[in-house]
């Protein structure tokens, strides 16, 4: 599993609320320029990964190093600044600013604190371009507050997006969307991850996961079950037996599965 | 749009209505006002448009930053009383002790306390820098603590409270409730000449100009909008990259200089500084003005603190305990019915008259706290495992 040149290496974790243990010694590893998607059971701690990578929950112990640094105990911001970007499961947007206020400030943050005191001109190239590729070039001078969920969620990618990380968490991305915003998310994910970024996504929806993963992690109660191919993921016994072995996961699997 | 909608002031004006607006405001201040008040009530206007100084930086904190800055007494005294140390010892004369120093007996010297402010360019500087430090180090401490909300308004009002304390608690060295007054002089100006009262006038209305044009460019730049995300969603500006810590100390610092700054300019254009003036009721009371002019709009927040003033004197004039529950009344209104004080009405109006609906919601929407792993996981670091 260890590797030179793996951009995420996650050893040992452990995030415990009281005597409950929502990540139980976890080991990942990422890869520079992998697309990774992460599926399992409710509860099996999913967003509270992506939470302790970004330091949103405190990691009780263990260690996450991205690209040969230690996270654990870095503060949020810091761990954005170097290169990590994320999504909430709500889509988590600035409704009383504008649209394209909400991209530029999400670009703005290498800026020197100088350029923040000035106003903003005009929209750079950049901004136009990946407001356009989330099709929300026609709402720009919009509230972010007047958008629908799918657009929020669509404006969330785009100020991720727009900051270029390194490694990019996607929670639940295509939660809520219609069948043709999930085509186009997968697609752009896909196109991001082409362009030399590294995902991590989080996803419910087996039919998105078939349709875009190359590989698969299997999470089951705080613990990475398999890893593998969906075809492999798929036809393993444990996987199975954690989705549909128990009366209440089943149920939890069947909601996931959309019909 | 109807041509009412056209008269009444917008929330974003374009730049050239904001010019018009803008000189309109000038001119009724510079030109107008000196012309039709008589000496006395210009100089209780020149009294108000120092409070309205210590409004835009209300509105920058509070209505842009979400700090509800409930003591900015406390700054508006330190700046008031660096001016009046100053002033006090110049009108004692080379050699002399201000005569409030003289009460006690116990000093035949200047005290190391009052010593620097014999000079001017110790005093004038002070009386900015000083607040700002102090709001810079007690603003350092507490937003990164992440301590917000009810709990920061009450901090900021404890700090207004003691404040208060200590200047009275060392009498001998502040003039105690007293404080300082009797002033003579001030850079040359007869405080009491009428001709000088207007240059101070002038004075205080050139600086008000000035930091209000300061405040709005900085609240319309990045940072503005940075301030207001910081607002509305703490949590989320730091999964940009930002230390929301720091956004909001900026305005909080910012606030507590203006507030300085009116203090200074306040010793001179009225005569006094002493604790009744900074203490926990005049410090609610700045907050009352820029809730009723409305706090999401610097010249909105400005305004109120001379409205309510002006109407403070007229009504006390008439019916001299009829304030305060006049006061109560309109506070309660304007929670109730005009959450975003005048200013948040006239928009109203203006959506009205151009046909469209008015919003009533005057909040922002609460935001959502996250990264809390409770006992009993909830909300959204705990969805996964709940």
């Amino acid at each position: 599993m260890t590797s030179p040149d793996a951009l995420l290496k996650i050893r040992n974790l452990v995030v415990a609320f009281d005597a409950f243990h929502a990540i139980d010694g976890l080991d990942l590893t990422l890869q520079e320029q992998e697309v990774r998607f992460v599926i399992g059971p409710n509860g099996a701690g999913k967003t509270t990964l992506i939470d302790s990578i970004t330091n949103l929950v405190r990691p009780t112990s263990g260690s996450i190093m991205f690209a040969g640094e230690e996270l654990v105990g870095r503060s949020e911001h810091a761990i954005v600044r170097s290169g990590i970007g994320r999504t909430f499961q709500k889509p988590s947007v600035f409704d009383e600013l504008t649209v394209i206020e909400n991209v530029d400030i999400a670009a703005s943050f290498r800026l020197p604190f100088r350029s923040l005191l000035k106003r903003r001109k005009g929209i750079s190239d950049e901004v136009a371009e990946i407001l356009g590729s989330v099709n929300l070039a026609a709402q720009q001078d919009n509230l972010a507050g007047s958008l629908s969920h799918g657009q929020k969620q669509w404006l969330e990618v785009a100020m991720v997006l727009v900051q270029r990380p390194r490694l990019l968490l996607l929670d639940e991305p295509v939660a809520g969307m219609t069948e043709k915003e999930r085509l186009h998310t997968g697609e752009l994910v896909t196109k991001i991850a082409q362009e030399g970024t590294t995902v991590l996504v989080i996803e419910h929806d087996m039919d998105f996961v078939r349709r875009f993963a190359h590989k698969v992690t299997v999470m089951h109660e705080g613990k990475i079950l398999t890893e593998g191919t969906v075809a492999e993921v798929q036809m393993d016994e444990t996987v199975r037996e954690v989705y549909l072995g128990r009366p209440r996961d089943a149920r939890g699997a069947a909601e996931e599965v959309p019909a | 749009m109807t041509t009412l909608a056209k008269l009444l002031p917008s929330r974003t004006p374009t730049p050239s209505a904001f010019l018009v607006r803008f000189a309109l405001m000038a001119v009724t201040l510079l030109l107008i006002a000196p012309a039709v008040l008589s000496d006395f009530r210009l100089s209780l206007l020149a009294k108000f448009l120092c409070f309205a100084i210590i409004a835009i930086g209300i509105g920058l904190a509070w209505g842009q930053g979400g700090m509800l800055v409930l003591g900015q007494g406390l700054f508006f005294g330190l700046g008031g009383y660096c001016m009046g140390m100053h002033m006090k010892i110049v009108d004692a004369g080379p050699g002399n002790l201000p005569d409030i120093l003289t009460y006690s007996g116990k000093y035949d010297a200047l005290p190391a306390l009052w010593k620097p402010f014999s000079s001017a360019w110790f005093a004038v500087p002070m009386a900015i820098l000083l607040p700002m430090a102090i709001a810079a180090l007690l603003g350092a401490a507490v937003f990164r603590q992440r301590v917000r909300g009810a709990y920061f308004a009450i901090l900021s009002q404890a700090m207004a409270a003691a404040f208060v304390i200590v200047i009275i608690g060392n009498n001998a060295l502040t003039g105690g409730t007293n404080g300082l007054t009797n002033f003579q002089s001030f850079f040359g100006l007869s405080v009491i000449d009428a001709a000088d009262q207007r240059i101070l006038y002038f004075m205080v209305v050139i600086v008000l100009l000035l930091v209000f044009l300061g405040t709005r460019q900085l609240v319309l730049g990045r940072y503005g909008r940075l301030l207001i995300a910081a607002r509305d969603d703490e949590d989320r500006v730091r999964f940009l990259g930002y230390d929301p810590a720091r956004i909001k100390l900026i305005a909080y610092v910012l606030a507590a200089g203006m507030a300085g700054l009116a203090g200074a300019l306040f010793v001179p254009v009225v005569g006094i500084i002493s604790p009744a003036l900074l203490g926990i009721v005049p410090s609610i009371e700045m907050v009352i003005w820029v809730a009723l002019g409305g706090r999401t709009a610097l010249a909105w927040a400005a305004a109120g603190a001379v409205i309510v003033n002006w109407a403070k004197t007229s009504i006390s004039e008439q019916f001299p305990s009829g304030w305060l529950y006049l006061q109560g009344l309109l506070f309660v209104v304007v929670i109730l019915f005009l959450p975003k004080g005048i200013g948040g009405a006239v928009d109203n109006l203006r959506r009205l008259a151009a046909g469209r609906r008015p919003t009533l919601r005057g909040g922002r929407p609460k935001a959502p706290r996250r990264g809390v792993p409770a006992p009993a996981p909830a909300g959204r670091a705990g969805e996964d495992i709940a």
